[in-house]
């Protein structure tokens, strides 16, 4: 396990870059705030709109707020939405693709039914619906991206269900009267969570780009808090008169889902060499498009 | 072949049912009302309006009455824009939406799939790696991003097309070309791995043996395989893309049906967002049933097996 990690993230020059340039963000995300001399919110009023410069490396905004304090929240933010939702898709779709998998039958049937029924709904729809429902209240979005975002994994660990529900442990296990919860819990789940992990990781840059599209269409994070997507939003907006303010956060978004793609893709390599490759995956807001795959796939 | 169809289209309808009433029940469960202003209304005129709208009556009789509406192709009015329908806001939106989408789709798919089979036949070459590496910064880069620096660039610095709104051709270029972006780096991506794993099929060296000429295994024995996933990538792909043109509706003021998602999403607008959600719901479904349709011609092993 360690030395699968190692090769993934570290092996080979380009793994090494993007390791690193992850790091760098996260560190930028936690202790940016710290260090930095301003306040996300203070305003430089000697400083309005200025372009970087040395005491603003990323220059300032159209009111002379310091962006480099501000695009290392709007990371603090977009990254924790992004793990968070990735958490809660893997807290519904683990689950529910291992128990769909390891029942079989009817049940099984009609737990993936709901699944293809879902992949029919894109994922935009979805989350402006919620934003309307609950007006636009953050932490909702965690929840309601993690909602949206659980499809693929259940499909995949149904897979790998498959695979493990006749192992002679299981068997085992059921024999010896372990209730069908138990078995889920304790032999199946714990022998699919690689693969689920792995493909877990290749959420989260799909959920940072949608976290960016909602609060780029205004509908997401609100000021004074800002994100990613709030960023390059109020970039886009002054980008003729200063295009520091779109160029910073724009690339610090780019570099991130560019690294975690590239990590992630070496990862489910190393753990699953045998799964489908990353062309056969859903790529950023691509939603489900590997869902005709893996049925047909499975009905040969 | 046509038991195949009557059970995709019947499985189309339901999932079309399931969503109208899931959406409709979901918006009346909100709190807050479309007419809770900054100013309270007096009781008289609220409940007036109410009872204008329908919204007094109990929740089935409300659901029962816009499933009817429905049915006769009626969205109902506009709860914000009093003097437009739903219909009306759609149909004046919809022919813009479908005109860029259906743009960006052609773009993705004829450059993408371009893309994938010249990377795809010779993987591991530098023409494959240069190729892929573009589209992997095409995925990294969202819309959100790409359409307002290509504003910048190509409108008003450069000044070759025109910055926004509708009127001529040129108007459309920049928007689909940009809504098309990442779609044809995913399609690129797809189309190399396939036609790669195709070229080590037994078939295709067969008739590399039988010294057939490059063009037509290309064309006879690599294509039609190869494209298989593409194909069904198309379907999601459009959903994608029709969604994907909010921003992309937002950054060029295009009048589409994206904008009145979003202002109808902004100002609580139930029955527009309804609206939308429903025309965007069909379209995509309909798409869906195409694609399995066109994917069931082009596998033989699924027209048998069903």
């Amino acid at each position: 396990m360690g030395r699968a990690l190692y090769r993934a993230l570290l092996d080979t020059g380009l793994a090494r870059l993007c390791s690193g340039l992850l790091a760098g963000i996260i560190a930028l995300a936690l202790f940016g705030p710290l260090f930095s001399p301003w306040e996300p919110n203070e305003i430089d009023w000697n400083a309005l709109q200025a372009p970087p410069s040395a005491s603003h490396w990323f220059g300032t905004d159209l009111v002379g707020r310091d962006l480099l304090v501000r695009t290392a929240m709007g990371a603090q933010v977009s990254l924790s939405v992004a793990g968070v939702a990735t958490l809660v898709s893997m807290l519904i779709g683990v689950p529910w693709g291992a128990a769909a998998g390891y029942l079989g039958g009817r049940a099984d049937n009609l737990m993936m039914r709901i699944v293809d029924v879902l992949y029919a709904i894109p994922f935009v729809l979805v989350v402006i619906l919620l934003v309307v429902v609950f007006g636009r209240n953050p932490y909702l979005l965690f929840v309601g991206l993690g909602a949206v975002f659980w499809l693929d994994l259940a499909r995949i660990v149904r897979g790998q269900t498959l695979r493990v529900r006749h192992e002679a442990y299981v068997d085992a296990a059921r024999a010896m009267g372990a209730t069908t919860a138990g078995i889920l819990a304790r032999h199946v789940i714990p022998n699919v969570a690689g693969p689920a992990l792995v493909y877990g990781t290749l959420t989260i840059p799909g959920v940072i780009l949608a976290e960016s599209f909602i609060s780029f269409l205004g509908l997401g994070v609100q000021e004074p808090n800002t994100s990613w997507g709030v960023l390059i939003a109020d970039g886009a907006q002054t980008m003729e008169s200063a295009p520091w303010a779109l160029v910073f956060p724009a690339a610090l978004l780019a570099v991130t889902v560019w690294s975690i793609n590239m990590l992630g893709d070496r990862l489910r390599d190393q753990f699953d060499p045998r799964g489908p490759s990353s062309e056969h995956r859903r790529g950023p807001h691509l939603a489900g498009y590997n869902s005709r795959l893996s049925e047909t796939g499975s009905s040969l | 072949m046509a038991r195949y169809v009557l059970r995709r289209l019947v499985w189309s309808l339901v999932t079309f049912w399931i969503i109208v009433t899931a959406v409709f029940f979901l918006l009346r469960l909100a709190p807050g009302g479309p007419f809770d202003g900054e100013r309270r209304l007096p009781a008289e005129v609220e409940a007036n309006l109410l009872a204008a709208y329908h919204l007094d009556e109990p929740l089935p009789t409300q659901y029962a009455r816009y499933l009817g509406m429905l049915f006769q192709g009626d969205l109902g009015p506009s709860f914000k824009q009093k003097d437009f329908s739903v219909n009306d806001l759609v149909a004046s939106g919809a022919p813009v939406s479908l005109l860029v989408g259906g743009l960006a789709l052609l773009l993705a798919a004829g450059i993408g799939i371009g893309i994938g089979a010249v990377a795809g036949l010779s993987p591991g070459s530098s023409w494959d790696r240069t190729l892929m590496g573009v589209t992997n910064l095409g995925l990294a880069l969202p819309a959100i991003v790409v359409a307002p620096v290509a504003l910048l660039v190509v409108s008003v610095w450069l000044g070759w097309l025109p910055t926004g709104g509708i009127g001529s051709p040129a108007h459309y270029i920049l928007p689909a070309l940009t809504l098309a972006a990442p779609f044809t780096a995913a399609i690129a991506r797809l189309t190399r791995g396939s036609v790669a794993e195709t070229m080590t099929e037994p078939h295709v060296r067969t008739a590399r043996a039988k010294g057939l000429p490059r063009r037509r295994i290309l064309r006879r024995h690599v294509l039609p395989l190869a494209l298989l996933p593409v194909v069904s990538f198309l379907a999601p792909a459009a959903a994608s893309l029709l969604t994907g043109s909010v921003v992309i509706e937002q950054v060029f003021d295009l009048p589409g049906i994206g904008r009145y998602f979003v202002q109808g999403a902004l100002n609580r607008d139930y029955t527009l967002v309804m609206g939308v959600v429903i025309v965007y719901a069909a379209l995509i479904l309909v798409f869906n049933l195409l694609v399995d349709l066109a994917y069931a011609r082009l596998d033989p092993r699924i027209r048998i097996s069903l």
